[in-house]
C-alpha cells in the first residue's frame, strides 16, 4: 500500500488559552486510499491528542464531520487525500461559532430544526387497529429526495444568506420541513408556514444554490425553498384576492 | 470547563473562495443593466410624448459609442440572467406525473418556448414583419 506524505493546515482554538483561532501545520504520512478524517485520527493518534473534532460514522451516513476542506464545505470521511495537491486547510464549518478546533455550537440549527416541526403531523388521527398510514410510491416520490438529508450543516457553511444573516433559518430545516409538507400523510404545513413562510424563512433565500451544490446527500435543499415560495406566494394572492377561499 | 465561543465574522471575501458565488453575484449584478435599461425605454416614451423633434434627439443619442456599449453590455447581462434563470425553473417547478418527475430539459424548454412565442407576438406588434 502506498503512502505519501500531507501537510495539513489546521484551523486550532483553545478557549481556555487562546484569544482567536491560529492554524498549526501537521505532516503526516498517509495511506494513499485515505480521506481527510483518516488523516485527522493519526494526527491525534501520533502527533497531537488535543486536537478536537466531531466525528462518528466514517461513511458519510451521520454527518458529524463536516469541515472545511480548502475553503469548500465538505464530510471529512468523503474527503479523499488523493484528490488535493499541496497543504490541506482543515477549518471548522463557517458561519457557526468555533468551541474548540474543528468542533463548532450547533444550537442555532438544532433550534431552528426544532421551530419548524420536522416530523409528521398526521392529516387523520389513525387508531393502532386501524394500520399503518398507507402511501403510494409516487406519493413517496414527491418527498422523497429530503428526507435524505443527515442534518450534517455543510449547506448552512456554503450559504452566504445565513453567514451574513444569521437569523435565516436556512437550507436544511426549510428542507425538512417541505419534506413533511409534500407528505401525503401530513397535515402539518400551517403550524409550519408560520416559520418558514416568514421573512426570516424562505424570503432570505436569494437563491444562491450553494446549499445544493455542496450536499453530501445529494438533496437539493435550493429546490424546497423554492418550491416553498411559490406555494407561499400562492397562499398570499388566495388569501388576499379570495378570501372567501379561507376556511 | 469555561466556554467562550469564536464568531468569525463573515467578510465579502466570501464571493471569492468559490467561482459559484462569482457566477450568482454576476446574476445578481445583471438587475441594474437590466433596471437601467428599464429607465432607458421609459426616458424614450418621455421624449415621443414630447414630439417629433424630441423623439429625434433621443435616437440620435441612442446612436453615440457609449450607448452601443451599454446596449451591448445590457444585451449580454440580459441573456446572462435570462439563462441562469430558465437553467433554475426545474428547480422551482417540478412535474410530477405519475411516480416520475418530468426531465429538467421540458420545464426550462417550456419557459424557453414561452419566451419566443412571446417576443414574436411583441415584434408581430411592433410591425416588424
Amino acid at each position: 500500500m502506498s503512502e505519501r506524505r500531507v501537510e495539513l493546515e489546521v484551523l486550532r482554538y483553545h478557549p481556555e488559552t487562546d484569544a482567536a483561532p491560529r492554524f498549526q501545520r501537521y505532516s503526516v504520512d498517509c495511506r494513499e486510499e485515505w480521506v481527510v478524517l483518516d488523516a485527522l485520527n493519526h494526527v491525534k493518534e501520533t502527533l497531537d491528542p488535543t486536537l478536537s473534532y466531531r466525528w462518528s460514522c466514517h461513511m458519510a451516513v451521520c454527518g458529524s464531520c463536516g469541515m472545511m476542506i480548502n475553503g469548500e464545505p465538505r464530510l471529512a470521511c468523503k474527503s479523499f487525500l488523493r484528490d488535493y495537491q499541496g497543504v490541506i486547510r482543515v477549518e471548522p464549518l463557517a458561519h457557526f461559532p468555533i468551541e474548540r478546533d474543528l468542533v463548532t455550537v450547533i444550537d442555532d440549527f438544532m433550534a431552528k430544526l426544532k421551530r419548524v416541526k420536522p416530523y409528521l403531523i398526521p392529516a387523520q388521527a389513525r387508531a393502532l387497529e386501524q394500520g399503518e398510514y398507507r402511501q403510494t410510491p409516487a406519493e413517496l416520490k414527491r418527498y422523497k429526495q429530503f428526507t435524505l438529508c443527515m442534518n450534517c450543516m455543510l449547506c448552512y457553511a456554503a450559504c452566504p444568506e445565513y453567514g451574513l444573516i444569521p437569523k435565516f433559518i436556512g437550507p436544511a430545516a426549510i428542507s425538512l420541513a417541505h419534506r413533511y409538507n409534500q407528505d401525503s400523510r401530513d397535515g402539518g404545513r400551517a403550524a409550519r408556514q408560520e416559520e418558514i413562510a416568514a421573512a426570516e424563512g424562505v424570503w432570505e433565500c436569494s437563491f444562491t444554490g450553494a446549499c445544493s451544490e455542496v450536499c453530501p446527500e445529494h438533496v437539493d435543499p435550493a429546490a424546497a425553498l423554492q418550491q416553498v415560495k411559490i406555494k407561499s406566494t400562492v397562499d398570499w394572492y388566495l388569501a388576499h384576492l379570495m378570501p372567501w377561499l379561507k376556511k | 470547563m469555561s466556554r467562550k465561543p469564536y464568531l468569525r465574522e463573515e467578510t465579502m471575501r466570501w464571493v471569492f473562495r468559490h467561482p459559484r458565488y462569482l457566477r450568482y453575484m454576476a446574476r445578481e449584478f445583471s438587475c441594474l443593466f437590466i433596471g437601467g435599461y428599464g429607465l432607458l425605454m421609459v426616458w424614450g416614451l418621455k421624449r415621443l410624448s414630447e414630439g417629433p423633434a424630441a423623439w429625434r434627439s433621443f435616437l440620435e443619442v441612442l446612436q453615440s459609442p457609449a450607448s452601443i456599449a451599454f446596449h451591448v453590455l445590457a444585451l449580454g447581462f440580459a441573456l446572462y440572467h435570462s439563462v441562469t434563470w430558465f437553467k433554475l425553473t426545474p428547480k422551482a417547478l417540478p412535474v410530477q406525473v405519475g411516480g416520475e418527475f418530468l426531465p429538467d430539459g421540458i420545464i426550462s424548454g417550456a419557459h424557453y418556448a414561452v419566451w419566443a412565442a412571446l417576443s414574436l407576438a411583441v415584434l408581430i406588434l411592433a410591425g416588424a414583419f
